[in-house]
């Protein structure tokens, strides 16, 4: 799906990775490790093309990913350190705009997506009344609502009890089973059926530092 | 299934609802600057003996700059929440053409924060002894004006999202590009006042907006990009 080719990416005149190529194929689980600071989030904000600033080719589906943008952000979803849950508004307000920006609308989905989180009744309260780890499964709500292939959660079991962060481990196993591509960091010691490939920043760091 | 798949226009309506159900929901971002064009307007009569007709010439320019000033005040809350919570990222990596996106946003925006200085000027008028033929071309110059306003303002918004304390930043990049809308927009009025004709001052805020309208969401694209690396 993704093909990452001598991708290198300075911060601070500090190299995080240099020489980096892998590929993330379709059912393929990829777990990004390394030390704090080591350049997990800004690999996977490359990835999701948030940040620009790296040297380095990137393919989608085997063509440049420049020239096939739209088709590549049809089928992301990324998921960042801050919720995307805007706390002013409730969830239903929230998840409608995230489907509108997919293009469709479809309450009976939303409403199921948030019982499946655990939120049924809570759809129409302010999510800034909500605790932290509602307003983290608001944001994983969406990943019912996405039709994406190629998801990157940056870690997604922040703010989770344990019952969520298993239905999460095996949602994550279950798009990677049904032919999608999950890239994700986490310094949780993920339990999953489905076979995980490892990427260990900390090992290909250039030269120890 | 209820799914129903929308148009572009759906979409955009979806970004518009959004707005302004955050402004209904946080109203002090909507009052605030309407206080302030208030207050800031009503110094001027009290800051000393002003003649009454004195006070009626200069009450244009005083009506402009503190539309101006109230219109940057309230920008600064434009993309802050949106920064903060990842909300930015989520538009910034959508299919969705983004350039309809932020026009869109930035005319919610303006209808919560523009629009009601606009319906409040004539009151402020009347406090500032602005003459009865002043009227018409105030509302008519801050309506064309103050969108135009809110676009530039938008782009310093959007540059200045990253930093923690932007507001003397957002002034100082702001003001000078504000200088075209404020010097057509207060001498519509004065030009009203002095018996003049006025269509062609009308036309060039009309055309500053169009072009406001038609390059600022490229720039508030690019400067978003920027800030949120």
């Amino acid at each position: 799906m993704l093909a990452v080719d001598d991708l290198h990416c300075e911060r601070d005149e500090r190299v995080l990775f240099s020489g980096l190529s892998f590929e993330v194929k379709s059912g393929s689980l990829l777990q990004v490790q390394g030390a704090n600071g080591s350049g997990k989030t800004t690999l996977l904000r490359i990835l999701a093309g948030l940040n620009q600033d790296f040297t380095g080719n990137l393919h989608w589906q085997g063509r440049p990913r420049a020239s096939v943008l739209t088709e590549f952000q049809q089928s992301l979803f990324y998921l960042g350190h801050a919720p995307s849950v805007n706390r002013t508004l409730t969830p239903l307000q929230n998840l409608r705009w995230f489907c509108a920006l997919q293009g469709y609308a479809d309450d009976e989905a939303i409403v199921a997506a948030l019982t499946a989180q655990g939120l049924a009744g809570y759809a129409g309260i302010p999510c800034c009344q909500l605790s932290a780890g509602q307003q983290r499964r608001v944001s994983l709500a969406r990943l019912e609502l996405t039709a994406a292939a190629l998801w990157i959660l940056d870690e997604p079991f922040t703010a989770l009890d344990r019952l969520a962060v298993a239905a999460l481990e095996g949602r994550i196993g279950r798009h990677a089973e049904a032919g999608g591509a999950v890239v994700l960091t986490t310094h949780h010691a993920l339990k999953t059926p489905w076979p995980l490939s490892i990427l260990d920043l900390d090992a290909l760091r250039p030269e120890a530092l | 299934m209820t799914r129903q798949a929308l148009g572009l226009l759906a979409c955009l309506r979806a970004t518009l609802l959004r707005e302004l159900q955050i402004a209904v929901s946080s109203p002090g971002k909507v009052v605030n600057p309407l206080m302030f064009f208030v207050i800031a307007s009503a110094l001027f009569p009290l800051s000393g003996r002003l003649d009454l007709a004195v006070l009626g010439s200069i009450a244009p320019g005083i009506l402009w700059v503190t539309a101006l000033l109230a219109v940057m005040l309230s920008m600064e809350g434009l993309f802050r929440s949106d920064f903060d919570d990842g909300t930015l990222e989520q538009l910034l990596l959508s299919p969705q053409p983004l350039y309809f996106h932020l026009l869109v946003k930035v005319l919610g925006h303006w209808l919560v924060t523009g629009l009601p200085l606009v319906v409040i000027a004539p009151l402020l008028g009347l406090l500032l002894n602005l003459p009865a033929a002043g009227y018409q071309p105030l509302i008519l110059g801050l309506l064309l004006g103050t969108p135009t306003l809110s676009l530039v303002a938008a782009i310093g918004t959007a540059l200045t999202v990253g930093l923690a304390r932007s507001g003397l930043l957002l002034a100082v990049l702001i003001l000078p590009l504000s200088i075209p809308v404020l010097v057509f927009g207060a001498g519509v009025v004065d030009t009203a006042l002095n018996g003049l004709p006025v269509a062609g001052l009308f036309s060039l805020l009309g055309a500053l907006l169009l072009l406001a309208a038609s390059l600022a969401p490229l720039a508030i694209a690019a400067s978003l990009r920027i800030s949120v690396q």
